[in-house]
C-alpha cells in the first residue's frame, strides 16, 4: 500500500472528521497551541529585537541568546518540562517559545540594523519626533525582514507543535502519537499529511501578509 | 538521591552514555556532511544560473516545511524504522539551509575581485577554489552553525519512530521508567554538544579565515545575517519577482 | 539672520570637530561651508538645526537663541536636505514631498496639492507623482529632497553635499536650478560642500573652513579668489584663481568693434572699407548678422560672397555680450584662431568683437575699479558665469 493511498484512505473516513476527535477539532486546536507559543514568542523577541537593533547595543548578547536557544532540543524540553511541571500548556509552550524565539530575535535585530540611516537623518532633521521616526520610516522599510522571521518561527512552530500530544495535549500529533501506539499507519501519516498543509498554509498566510503590509515602494526597491 | 543515576542509562539502549553521545554526533553530522557536498555544487550552479536559484529557493522553503516528525513517518514506508529514515530529513534541512548560504557568500564577492582574478589568467575552477570559496567561508559557516544546531536537536525526534534518536532514546525511557534525571541527561548533554559544536565551528572560520580582521564589526555582522534562517530569507516576493 | 556665537563641539573621545567658530549667516542668500573632510563643516550645519548640541558657544535664529523653541519646532521651520536625498522608500513621491506640510497639521489634500506644485518647481514631471523613489534617478531623487525640504515654505534651507553623489553633469543642472529656486524664492540657504568649484559657483558668501573645526575665511567668492587669507585656503582654492576670479567680472563694459564685420552679401567696396580698419581678419557673417567664420582681407578683396567656404577659419564659442563674464570672453578669444573673440546679442547676431589686448586692459581696469572703488566695485560683480 502506497503512502498516498493512506493519506487519500484517512481523508475521505467520514469517521475523522468529526466530534472532538475529528480533523476540524485537531486543526483549531494545533493553531491554537501555535498561535499562542508565535504570541508569546514575539512579544519577548520582537521589542528586544527592534529595541537592540535600533539601538544598535547588545547585538552580540543577542547573538548568544539566539545560538543558546537554538541549541536546546524542543522535543528533549519538552519531556524535561513535563517532569518538572507536569501536565498542562506550560510544559508545551516553553520549547515552543524557545523554538520560536531566536529567528524572530535575530531578524528584527538585523532588520533594524540595515535600514538605510540616510532617510532617518532626514526624517529627524524635519522635525520627527522618534516614535513617529521609529513607525514611520524604519519600521516600514524593516517589516519584509521582520515578517520573514516571523514567518520562519510559525512555520517551525507548527512542525513542532506535534510534541504537544506526547504530553497528552490535542493537536494534530494526536493522530501522529496514537496512530504509532495503535499501530495504525493510515492515521499516523495522515495527521502528518495535516501538518505539512497547515506549515504550507503558514507561508501563504505571510506571503498574504507581505501583500498587504509592505509597501510597494519597499517591495520593490529591493 | 538513591536509586540509579545521572549517568545510569537502560540497558534497552544497548549502548554507553558515551556510545549515545558518538551515536548522536554521528547521526547528526552525516547528514550535515552530506548536506554540504550537495548544497556546494549547487549552490555554485545557482550563482553560475541565476534563473536556478528562485525555483531552488521555492523547493527549498517548502521541503523545510515539512515538520521532521511528518518527514520521518512518510519514509517508514520505504526505509523502515532505520537509521537512514532519520538521516534523509536532516540532510534535506541541511540542504536548504546550506544552498542559501553558500549562494549568499559566494555572490557576496565583489564584482571587482571576480574581475581582477579573471585579469590574472586565473580559470573558472581555479577562482572558484582559490577566490570565491575563501571569501564565502564566513558565510557558509554560518549556515553550517545553524544546520549543525537543528541537526543535533532534530536527531532526538528520531526516538518515536523506533530508538533512532540516539540521546533522544534517553527520553523515551525517561518515560518509560519514570526517572526524569535521563530527561535531564539527554537535554543538557544535547543542548552541550550543540554548544561545543558551534563553538568549533566558530574557531574553524577564524582559523579558515586570517584575513578577517578579529573583532571587524562589518565582519561579524556579515556572519550574523547569515547566520538568519533561511526559511527567513527566501521571503516569497523575492522568488516571485 | 542665523549667528553662530563661539561655537565648540567636542566629542567625549576628545575630537574637535568645531573650534570656536562664530559666522553670521546673512539672510536671503546661499552661504556655503566648504573645507575638506573633517573640517567640521557638516557639524556645524547640523547644529543649526540642532542635529548635534554644542559643546559651548551658542546659535542665534533671528535673533533669540535656537534652544528657546522646542527642537521638533526648530527643525520643522528649516528645511533639511542631505546627501543621497534620504527619501522614504515605502513612501511615494508626492507623499515623500508632503511629510512636513504633514506634521503641521495640513490635511492630506492640502499637503499634496502642495506638493504636486512643487514638483513643478524643482523641475520634475507631474507624471512621476505617484511612483516611488526606486523608480527615481540619482539626480530626480534629489530634486525630491529639495522639494521635500521647500514643501512648508521654510524661511531656511540646510543642506549637506547635497549634489555629491550624482555624476558632474546632473550636478551642473542641479546647481543651475538651486540657483534658479533661489531666484525666485530668496530663502537663507546654508550649503556644505567640499568641493571648492561648487563653492564659488553657488556661493554668495563662502565660509573656508579647516581640519579641527577652525574657520579660516568668510568672505564673498570673488574676494576669496583674490586674495585668500592665508595659504591653506590659497592652495585649498588650488591653481587658476585668477582666471576663474573673471567669472565675477561683467564683459558689460568691454569695447566691442564693429569695424570688422562684413555680412556676406557686401560688395568689394564695404570689403575694403573694413580692411583699411587695420585688422588683419574680417568677420563674414550671415544675412540675419549671425557670425560665420573669419576670412583673410585678400580671400575676400573681390566682395564677401566670393569668399570660397574652404577659406574660413572657424569663430569658436561666442560670448554674449554683457550676460557672460569676461572670463567667458576671455576664453572665447584664447579659442579663436585669430585671437579675436566674438560677441553676439541675445539672438546670437554679431555685436561686435574684440581683441586679447582688449580684454586684457578691462581685465586690468577691472581689477582697478574693484580694488579701488570697493562697494562701488561690487556693484558690478555678476553671478554672469553660474546663471547661465
Amino acid at each position: 500500500m502506497s503512502i498516498f493511498q493512506f493519506i487519500s484512505d484517512f481523508f475521505r473516513d467520514s469517521a475523522h472528521w468529526h466530534g472532538q476527535y475529528g480533523i476540524p477539532h485537531r486543526v483549531l486546536e494545533h493553531l491554537q497551541y501555535s498561535f499562542m507559543a508565535l504570541g508569546i514568542a514575539a512579544g519577548i523577541a520582537l521589542p528586544a529585537g527592534l529595541i537592540t537593533g535600533h539601538t544598535g547595543r547588545g547585538g552580540n548578547a543577542l547573538a548568544l541568546i539566539a545560538t543558546a536557544a537554538r541549541a536546546l532540543p524542543s522535543y528533549g524540553l519538552l519531556v524535561l518540562m513535563f517532569f518538572w511541571l507536569g501536565i498542562g500548556l506550560t510544559p508545551v509552550m516553553i520549547p515552543l517559545v524557545a523554538l520560536a524565539v531566536p529567528p524572530i530575535l535575530v531578524t528584527s535585530y538585523e532588520a533594524m540594523r540595515t535600514v538605510d540611516p540616510a532617510p532617518v537623518d532626514a526624517a529627524r532633521g524635519m522635525g520627527m519626533g522618534p516614535v513617529a521616526v521609529l513607525f514611520q520610516v524604519e519600521l516600514p522599510v524593516a517589516l519584509p525582514l521582520i515578517l520573514s522571521g516571523l514567518r520562519s518561527a510559525a512555520i517551525q512552530v507548527v512542525s513542532t507543535t506535534a510534541i504537544a500530544a506526547i504530553v497528552s495535549l490535542g493537536g494534530l500529533g494526536r493522530f501522529i502519537i496514537d496512530g504509532l501506539s495503535q499501530r495504525d499507519y493510515e492515521i499516523v501519516v495522515g495527521g502528518a499529511t495535516l501538518i505539512v498543509g497547515l506549515a504550507l498554509a503558514m507561508i501563504a498566510l505571510f506571503w498574504l501578509i507581505g501583500r498587504l503590509a509592505v509597501s510597494p515602494g519597499v517591495r520593490g526597491g529591493r | 538521591m538513591s536509586g540509579p543515576g545521572f549517568f545510569d542509562i537502560p540497558s534497552d539502549l544497548q549502548n554507553s552514555y558515551f556510545g549515545l553521545v558518538g551515536l548522536h554526533i554521528e547521526e547528526a553530522l552525516i547528514p550535515v556532511a552530506i548536506g554540504l557536498a550537495v548544497a556546494l555544487p549547487l549552490g555554485q550552479l545557482c550563482v553560475r544560473f541565476s534563473w536556478l536559484y528562485p525555483p531552488v529557493l521555492w523547493i527549498t522553503t517548502v521541503l523545510y516545511a515539512i515538520p521532521s516528525l511528518a518527514f520521518f513517518i512518510f519514509l517508514i514506508d520505504y526505509t523502515g524504522a532505520t537509521r537512514t529514515t532519520v538521516v534523509i530529513p536532516l540532510t534535506v534541512y541541511s540542504l536548504v539551509l546550506l544552498v542559501p548560504a553558500i549562494v549568499d557568500g559566494v555572490r557576496s564577492v565583489p564584482q571587482e575581485t571576480m574581475s581582477a582574478a579573471t585579469a590574472m589568467g586565473f580559470g573558472p575552477v581555479q577562482r572558484y577554489l582559490k577566490v570565491q570559496l575563501p571569501i564565502a567561508v564566513p558565510a557558509i559557516i554560518a549556515g553550517l552553525r545553524v544546520a549543525v544546531a537543528s541537526s543535533i536537536s532534530l536527531v532526538s525526534v528520531g526516538a518515536l519512530i523506533g530508538n533512532q534518536g540516539a540521546l533522544g532514546n534517553l527520553l523515551q525511557d525517561a518515560i518509560l521508567y519514570h526517572r526524569s534525571e535521563l530527561a535531564l541527561n539527554s537535554v543538557v548533554t544535547t543542548a552541550a554538544l550543540a554548544v561545543l559544536l558551534d563553538i568549533a565551528l566558530v574557531l574553524l572560520r577564524m582559523a579558515l579565515t586570517p584575513w578577517m580582521p578579529r573583532g571587524d564589526r562589518a565582519a561579524r555582522r556579515a556572519a550574523r545575517t547569515a547566520a538568519v534562517e533561511p526559511a527567513a530569507r527566501p521571503t516569497l516576493e523575492d522568488t516571485a519577482a | 539672520m542665523i549667528q553662530i556665537e563661539s561655537v565648540t563641539k567636542r566629542y567625549p573621545d576628545g575630537t574637535t570637530a568645531v573650534d570656536n567658530l562664530s559666522l553670521d549667516i546673512p539672510d536671503g542668500s546661499i552661504t556655503v561651508l566648504v573645507g575638506p573632510s573633517g573640517c567640521g563643516k557638516t557639524t556645524t550645519l547640523r547644529m543649526v538645526n540642532r542635529m548635534v548640541e554644542p559643546t559651548s558657544g551658542r546659535i542665534l535664529l533671528d535673533g533669540s537663541d535656537i534652544t528657546e523653541q522646542p527642537v521638533n519646532a526648530l527643525r520643522r521651520s528649516m528645511g533639511y536636505v542631505i546627501q543621497n536625498a534620504g527619501l522614504f522608500q515605502h513612501r511615494t513621491i508626492v507623499d515623500n514631498i508632503a511629510t512636513v506640510p504633514r506634521m503641521l497639521g495640513w490635511d492630506r489634500r492640502k499637503a499634496r496639492e502642495r506638493a504636486r506644485e512643487l514638483m513643478g518647481r524643482v523641475g520634475l514631471d507631474e507624471s512621476l507623482a505617484r511612483r516611488y523613489p526606486y523608480q527615481l534617478s540619482g539626480g530626480q531623487q534629489q530634486r525630491v529632497g529639495v522639494a521635500r525640504a521647500l514643501a512648508a515654505d521654510p524661511p531656511v534651507l540646510l543642506m549637506d553635499e547635497p549634489f555629491s553623489a550624482v555624476d558632474p553633469i546632473v550636478r551642473k543642472s542641479l546647481q543651475a536650478e538651486l540657483l534658479r529656486i533661489q531666484q525666485e524664492l530668496g530663502k537663507t540657504i546654508v550649503f556644505v560642500t567640499h568641493d571648492i568649484d561648487e563653492a564659488i559657483k553657488i556661493g554668495d558668501m563662502i565660509a573656508v573652513m579647516r581640519t579641527g573645526g577652525r574657520l579660516a575665511q568668510f568672505a564673498p567668492p570673488d574676494e576669496l579668489l583674490s586674495s585668500p587669507a592665508d595659504a591653506f585656503v590659497e592652495d585649498f582654492l588650488g591653481t587658476d584663481r585668477g582666471i576663474r576670479r573673471l567669472s565675477f567680472f561683467t564683459s558689460d563694459g568691454l569695447q566691442l568693434t564693429a569695424e570688422p564685420v562684413v555680412a556676406v552679401d557686401a560688395d568689394a567696396e564695404q570689403v575694403a572699407r573694413a580692411t583699411a580698419a587695420g585688422s588683419p581678419y574680417l568677420l563674414l557673417t550671415d544675412a540675419e548678422g549671425k557670425p560665420l567664420g573669419w576670412v583673410a582681407p585678400q580671400d575676400a578683396a573681390g566682395g564677401a560672397d566670393k569668399v570660397a567656404v574652404g577659406r574660413l577659419l572657424p569663430y569658436g564659442r561666442p560670448f554674449a555680450a554683457g550676460r557672460e563674464s569676461l572670463r567667458d570672453a576671455l576664453d572665447c578669444a584664447v579659442l579663436s584662431p585669430t585671437g579675436w573673440a566674438v560677441a553676439v546679442d541675445g539672438e546670437g547676431k554679431v555685436a561686435g568683437v574684440v581683441s586679447q589686448e582688449t580684454i586684457g586692459a578691462a581685465i586690468r581696469s577691472a581689477h582697478a575699479e574693484h580694488r579701488d572703488g570697493g562697494g562701488a566695485g561690487r556693484a558690478s560683480i555678476t553671478k554672469a558665469g553660474a546663471a547661465t
